[in-house]
């Protein structure tokens, strides 16, 4: 990494072992039904799957033939079909159309099916409606993590974040909870959990039942602290547009599972490569947490050091080449490949985002989060609309306004909506609806409304309950609260001082100095304080649901394992916060583990509470 | 002490005991004479018919059960047909075999649990003789019919029943007959006059034993070992032949001398036994014949019964019961007379050691010298763990853990053992339990199943010391024995329910593992539904409660358990069967209390059932949500005239919902689709499922201005987005006369750099030229650098006095503009001044 570390940092611990539990796993399933067998795999497994078990590990286990689940009839001619999919209703009816066909031309075959990570009753109860429950058997691949990286690991449910808070569907939950009780019980035990959010709360509360109702055993910890944090405590993060390396090769080119596909513009063939993206590629691994704007400058020098390695054969005898030719040269070439992708990739990204727009859309997002020129805002975002520069774009500078202004002026809110819906679609109208039900993008309340309607429920009930009451509506009306919490906890940093982004001061940097990330700063303060004292302001601001428990391997608050913080994130979390977690680690000597639900940012985001048919 | 070898009996080069474990408890008037008896091995319990075959139907015969030491456990009038055959299941279960082939099941306490038969035809034939086995797929029963035909059930939890083939000139029953467990197959061997038979699945084979000549007699009594490995058979000559029981080996053949066949005759071996023996048992004479043909013979005054075990014979007599086994290599060892075992040695210089004389260190030296004092220790450990009587365990352990001193790097583990399993074993041994297990039983039956014994026995305190005492995991040790204390309790019929759910509550507690719905669970099996009530609200995990609430049709709190528990499938678990069970009004009435349900049952209905959604929602009044339910149906729609009316649908809950934004945009929607299917069937334009945006591109781009003009005028589509369009539209057909007409129209709302731009992206500098000039001043220079006038750029620049405006153009200027750059660096200072 670019900067230097702090010497005693701990030394992380093994996840490969998840992926050798879950290959294991894998194969014990597929050998319980023996003989040749086709398989289909849900298409968002396929690159999980891809990391824990290869197409030869597959065919080894009698897998003869791999196909994508695509939702029609099927033309295997195997006898035997094991379908891995995720517990989805819609993949499960399919499989019922699918087995009632070969009823239907009486043919006869063995279906299996595996649940990952787990089977929903609902499931069951489809295959159980379409009349095939009996002829098909079931199990569950308890497939819940997969380590992205040395320090990221990831459920790769991204169906988590709409389920979850916007359809209020709690089934995802217990899920979280037997990721951390998975975790818990190879490398913990944790000495103290901290969390903020109903549903980090939900997921805690699962995690202890789990491990009440296993064994404990005793065992050196491997991870000190948990933070579980929800995503709806912190929209503003990934709803600004990144500018960390990382963040930005998501936000174009998107990562998929720690995997990126570079087109021709990139690679400067007729190609597309696909890349793995983690700590194994040195270059990539120094640049990944940088501010776009260094990039350019380290691969340079980068370029500069790899030339004179080369250069080092120069005046080198015999043996001197052999040796050069057998050790070093490898290395070098392959250095050599991957810097020449990422200077294409960087070049591209400048393409895209040194351009004059670019630069006036980070200016509005900087003046949103400082509360400043709020109106110019504004004509930028109609402008932005009149041009039809981007659909999402445009939601998502909305949703933006909407929560760092606590809400919309009831003018703009009906005039933007207007503008938005004329130029994509009416359909938008449910796309309003979900944004409303989360607080992304509301009208401000006009006070009256809700006052009104407290005193008339008031007058039905007695004061305890209306206590109770008022209480609900606040949380009803989804304030965000964004400018109290921004001062609260400093969040902006004074924008008259110069900031160098070459030596980043804080985790402000991430976002070239304007904003630190309010989910970061939660993770640090609670961290310095030791729970949530002192910040029952904030607290109350974010709606409550924090805690703070001391667990029971708490042994040796002085060992290494006491640095080691995992970081959970229910719904999602971006690179940028991973990249500021990173820096944070680096200052104050601990490791962070980031367990995230999947990899979102502000398209995944906004794209997942689309309403409307496209 | 003196005496421990008063009761051995020399038998080849090894020893016999017969030592007593019990004077039998029970008090029998007549005996064990006239009864039907069968004793479980492994210490198991005794039952007993008397005259089973008295028929009168004023005196019905009593069944009776008892432990092994003769307390008694159950005693009850047999009521049901007459019992041809006794026999105790692996898990201590009584099967009572009757002459019409059916098979009566009672738990250790007789209590009636179920019967099954041996098939349809034996009613008719009748059974004539039967037998009860163990093989490892657990407990079977073998029957000889009146038919002669052989009837198996391997396994009388999995019941398949196998009728052998027939034997050829077999009428009535053979002479005798044994179940075999070989190669994993359930085989019968039997005797039938001269000849020896081996039944299998398919076929029925003559065998012969190997080296018993003709002369030897017919065969009269068989006898299998514990472990299936050897048999023994008794001729009607009184020959005893033995071998292994595949039969293709002979280990012996014995003149017994005696020409009535035994009543009784089971093997008696033990583990690594030096010298297996049969046992015989006649009127009033038991011969133990050793396989060295050397034989013992006690007399009996009894009638007694033989039980074989693993390591052993037990014989029950009416008074009481002994062991007969092979003395054990290591106690012949040590207590031989005048033996020279380290064993020995240590025990003989540890009572000197008591004794306070010198001899012990003369002995403790003699061994030491030839460094066997660690065998001495073992011996003596190993000694101690085969005798029964707690004095002889006493003095060998002592004698240990005296040589143990001696010893520095011996490890304690096999001594500490063996003390603990010690004490466990004579806790279980005492006269009111009544579980005579040897050391080698033990092993053999393991820990677990030991206490599960206890338990099934309903020895709760002993099960619960023992698992303290031992440190079993509470998992597997104290909390399995509460469980089943608990579940045992709820059935107490004496005891009221708030007595018995307090009674439970104080000793279960919160122990891991036990849960309580699973007491509840047995309680409401009793048809006690309050205590299981009651019991339940001590579950601490309320995800457990739902499927016994369910059962007891407490659904309501079933559906709020579930909720709590947090676990989804439990919920939607509930709301299926509410879904059933309710009609639908209540149904809905329900979920609407259940924020969670509901939810979870409105995803599944969005996939599965839609209407149902709308049923939901209208129950609700939720106009809201009904009207976004209209809109995406409408979406699914085809036709134009349907979607239309969905769409009026949702207009009407959305004014209903006080929502008229939406229902402006809705009926905003409805205008625009009928305008695109006017003009799609006029124009064939394509424009239906376009948003107006879209509409308006593809009628500029179809020339069709004026509908364009009409649609932003209808709508009201800004002026901004408007001439943005257009502006785009045109240059993008490169109509540039059109667009300069357009940007005279009037003023353009969106600034001429807009335009500018725009002509630059379609690389036309010509035209884009034409706007510079009209652009305001502040974007002048933006303009000039535009379309790459530096000229004009730095004019404008100048003219501004704008600092930043110069900065800018003097980083797009290059080298050879030189010119310009003195002009711009000269202008700067003029501005700094001001």
């Amino acid at each position: 990494m670019a900067h230097s570390s702090r010497r005693d940092c701990p030394e992380l611990p093994d996840f490969s072992l998840l992926k050798r539990l879950a290959r294991d796993q894998l194969i014990y399933l597929l050998e319980q039904l023996p003989g040749k067998k086709d398989l289909f795999i849900e298409a968002d497994l396929m690159s999980p799957l891809d990391r824990i078990a290869n197409v030869s590990i597959l065919k080894q286990h009698e897998v003869d033939k791999l196909y994508k689940v695509e939702y029609k009839p099927v033309v295997s001619t195997s006898d035997q079909l094991c379908f891995l999919i995720r517990p989805r209703i819609q993949t499960v009816k399919w499989i019922c159309d699918v087995a009632n066909a070969d009823k239907a031309v009486g043919r006869f075959r063995r279906y299996k099916i595996i649940f990952t990570p787990q089977k929903f009753f609902a499931c069951e109860a489809v295959l159980e409606e379409q009349g095939i429950f009996g002829e098909v058997t079931t199990d569950e691949w308890s497939f819940y993590l997969l380590p992205l990286d040395e320090d990221v690991i990831s459920l790769e449910l991204p169906e988590f974040f709409r389920d979850n808070f916007l359809a209020g569907d709690q089934r995802w939950v217990r899920t979280a909870g037997s990721a951390l009780h998975l975790l818990h019980s190879l490398y913990g035990p944790f000495s103290k959990v901290y969390g903020i959010g109903r549903c980090s709360k939900m997921a805690y509360e699962s995690w202890r039942e789990q491990v009440e109702q296993g064994e404990q055993r005793a065992r050196q910890a491997e991870i000190g602290k948990v933070f579980l944090i929800d995503r709806d405590v912190d929209f503003v993060t990934p709803l600004c547009s990144q500018v960390v390396y990382e963040g930005l090769v998501d936000d174009i080119f998107r990562i998929k599972c720690g995997c990126v596909e570079f087109g021709p513009d990139v690679t400067s063939s007729d190609k597309s490569l696909k890349v793995m993206l983690n700590s194994q590629d040195k270059v990539f691994n120094e640049i990944r947490n940088e501010h776009f704007s260094n990039v350019f400058g380290f691969l340079s020098q980068k370029a500069r050091n790899l030339q004179s390695a080369y250069d080092k054969r120069r005046g080198m005898d015999i043996k001197q080449m052999k040796s050069f030719v057998s050790e070093e040269l490898k290395g070098l070439k392959q250095e050599h490949r991957l810097l020449s992708l990422h200077i294409g990739a960087s070049e591209s990204i400048m393409k895209k985002k040194t351009k004059q727009d670019f630069q006036e859309l980070l200016k509005t997002e900087h003046s949103l989060l400082e509360g400043f020129e709020i109106r110019e805002s504004i004509s930028f975002l109609e402008e932005h609309i009149s041009r039809q520069v981007s659909m999402m774009e445009s939601l998502r500078l909305l949703c933006l306004l909407s929560i760092t202004e606590n809400g919309l002026l009831p003018k703009d809110y009906r005039s933007l909506k207007a503008q938005y819906l004329q130029s994509y679609g009416a359909d938008h109208l449910l796309t309003f609806a979900n944004l409303k039900q989360l607080g992304l993008l509301v009208e401000q309340p006009t006070g009256e409304t809700l006052t009104v309607m407290e005193s008339k429920v008031g007058k039905l009930v007695n004061d305890k309950t209306a206590g109770k009451l008022s209480d609900a509506f606040s949380s009803l009306a989804k304030k965000s609260n964004f400018r109290a919490l921004s001062r609260k906890l400093n969040l902006v940093p004074k924008s008259d001082e110069e900031y160098d982004l070459r030596v980043p001061r804080d985790m402000a940097y991430i976002f070239s100095g304007a904003y630190v990330p309010l989910s970061c700063k939660l993770v640090e303060q609670v961290l310095e304080r030791d729970g949530w004292t002192g910040l029952e302001e904030v607290t109350r601001l974010l709606n409550g649901h924090e805690f703070a428990v001391t667990g029971s391997g708490g042994a040796d608050s002085k060992s290494d394992a006491q640095r080691i913080i995992l970081v959970m994130f229910l719904g999602g979390c971006t690179f940028s916060e991973i990249s500021a977690l990173r820096f944070l680690g680096r200052e104050r000597g601990y490791k962070f583990i980031v367990v995230t639900t999947a990899i979102t940012n502000s398209s995944r985001l906004i794209e997942s509470l689309l309403g409307n048919r496209a | 002490m003196s005496f421990i070898t008063a009761n051995w009996n020399p038998l080849g080069e090894a020893f016999y005991r017969k030592s007593e474990l019990y004077e039998m408890s029970w008090n029998l008037k007549d005996g064990l004479r006239d009864c039907l008896v069968s004793a479980a091995p492994y210490g198991g319990p005794i039952a007993l018919l008397r005259e089973p075959h008295r028929r009168s139907p004023s005196s019905r015969p009593q069944l009776e059960i008892y432990s092994a030491s003769g307390v008694s456990i159950a005693s009850f009038p047999w009521k049901s047909g007459p019992v041809v055959h006794l026999g105790w299941t692996v898990n201590d279960e009584l099967l009572c075999v009757q002459e019409d082939g059916s098979v009566l099941i009672y738990d250790l306490f007789g209590s009636f649990k179920r019967h099954f038969s041996m098939g349809q035809e034996v009613v008719q034939s009748q059974v004539l003789e039967a037998k009860v086995f163990h093989s490892p797929y657990g407990t079977g029963v073998a029957i000889v019919t009146g038919s002669s035909r052989f009837i198996l059930a391997t396994n009388i939890d999995d019941l398949k029943l196998r009728r052998l083939p027939e034997v050829p000139g077999l009428q009535g029953k053979p002479s005798c007959w044994v179940v075999l467990n070989q190669d994993r197959q359930t085989k019968v061997l039997l005797s039938n006059g001269p000849e020896l038979y081996i039944l299998d699945n398919t076929s029925c084979t003559v065998v012969c034993p190997p080296g018993l000549g003709p002369q030897a007699g017919s065969i009269v009594h068989m006898s299998v070992s514990f472990s299936y490995k050897y048999l023994a058979l008794f001729t009607d000559c009184g020959h005893l032949w033995t071998g292994p029981s595949h039969l293709q080996d002979k280990m012996s053949e014995v003149d017994t001398k005696k020409s009535t066949p035994p009543k009784e005759m089971v093997w008696c071996r033990r583990p690594k036994s030096q010298q297996p023996s049969v046992v015989l048992m006649w009127e009033r004479l038991l011969m133990v014949v050793g396989v060295c043909q050397d034989t013992i013979q006690f007399p009996i005054e009894d009638q007694c019964v033989l039980v074989g075990e693993l390591d052993g014979v037990r014989i029950i007599s009416s008074t009481n019961q002994e062991l007969l086994q092979e003395v054990p290599l290591v106690c012949q060892d040590i207590f031989k007379i005048a033996s020279m075992a380290p064993g020995a040695l240590l025990l003989e210089a540890h009572r000197e050691y008591e004794k306070s004389s010198q001899k012990a260190d003369e002995y403790l030296r003699e061994i030491k010298e030839q460094s066997m004092l660690g065998e001495a220790v073992r011996q003596c450990v190993d000694a101690a763990g085969h005798e029964y009587d707690t004095n002889t365990q006493k003095s060998l352990m002592r004698a240990a853990s005296f040589g143990k001193c001696f010893l520095t790097d011996f490890s304690p583990d096999p001594f500490v053992s063996t003390c603990r399993e010690l004490r466990v074993l004579n806790a279980v041994r005492e006269i009111s339990v009544g579980l005579p297990l040897t050391h080698t039983q033990f092993k053999q039956l393991t820990l677990q199943v030991l206490i599960d014994r206890l338990v099934y026995r309903q020895f709760y305190p002993l099960a619960i010391e023992m698992c303290r005492y031992l440190k079993i995991p509470d998992y597997q040790g104290v909390s399995r024995v509460l469980k089943h204390w608990a579940s045992c309790k709820v059935q107490q019929k004496d005891l009221s329910d708030e007595a018995i759910a307090r009674a439970v509550c104080v000793k279960v507690g919160d122990s891991p593992g036990v849960s309580y719905s699973h007491i509840a669970a047995k309680a409401y099996e009793c048809g006690r539904t309050e205590l299981a009530i009651k019991l339940l609200d001590f579950e601490a995990r309320s995800g457990e409660q739902v499927p016994l609430l369910l059962k007891m049709k407490r659904s309501q709190l079933a559906l709020s358990k579930a909720v709590e528990s947090g676990d989804t499938d439990l919920v939607y678990t509930v709301v299926t069967y509410l879904k059933n069970e309710m009609n639908r009004g209540d149904f809905f009435m329900t979920l609407r209390n259940q924020p969670v349900a509901l939810s979870l049952y409105r995803q599944f209905c969005k996939l599965q059932e839609t209407e149902t959604l709308k049923d939901l929602y209208n129950q609700d009044d939720d106009h809201q949500e009904l009207a976004n339910y209209y809109v995406t149906a409408s979406y699914r729609e085809k036709r134009l005239e349907n979607r239309l009316s969905l769409l009026q649908s949702a207009v009407d809950e959305y004014n209903k919902a006080k929502n008229e934004f939406s229902a402006k945009a809705t009926e905003e929607e409805m205008r625009l689709l009928r305008f695109q299917r006017k003009l799609d069937d006029e124009k064939g334009a394509g424009l239906l499922e376009l948003s107006l945006q879209a509409t308006m591109e593809a009628l500029l781009a179809l020339g069709l201005h004026k509908q364009a003009e009409q649609l932003y005028k209808d709508f009201r589509v800004p002026d901004k987005r408007y001439w943005w369009l257009k502006l785009k539209s045109l240059a993008e057909k490169e109509e540039w006369e059109e667009l300069e007409k357009f940007s005279k129209s009037k003023k353009s709302p969106i600034g001429y750099l807009a335009f500018v731009e725009v002509c630059m992206k379609s690389n036309n500098k010509y035209e884009a030229k034409k706007y510079v000039s009209k652009v305001t001043p502040e974007q002048r220079v933006k303009a000039h650098l535009a379309v790459s006038d530096l000229e004009g750029a730095v004019d404008a620049a100048i003219e501004r006095k704008n600092e930043s405006e110069m900065g800018a153009v003097l980083s797009r200027c290059s080298a050879s503009d030189r010119l310009l750059i003195d002009r711009l660096n000269r202008a700067r200072p003029s501005t700094a001044k001001k």
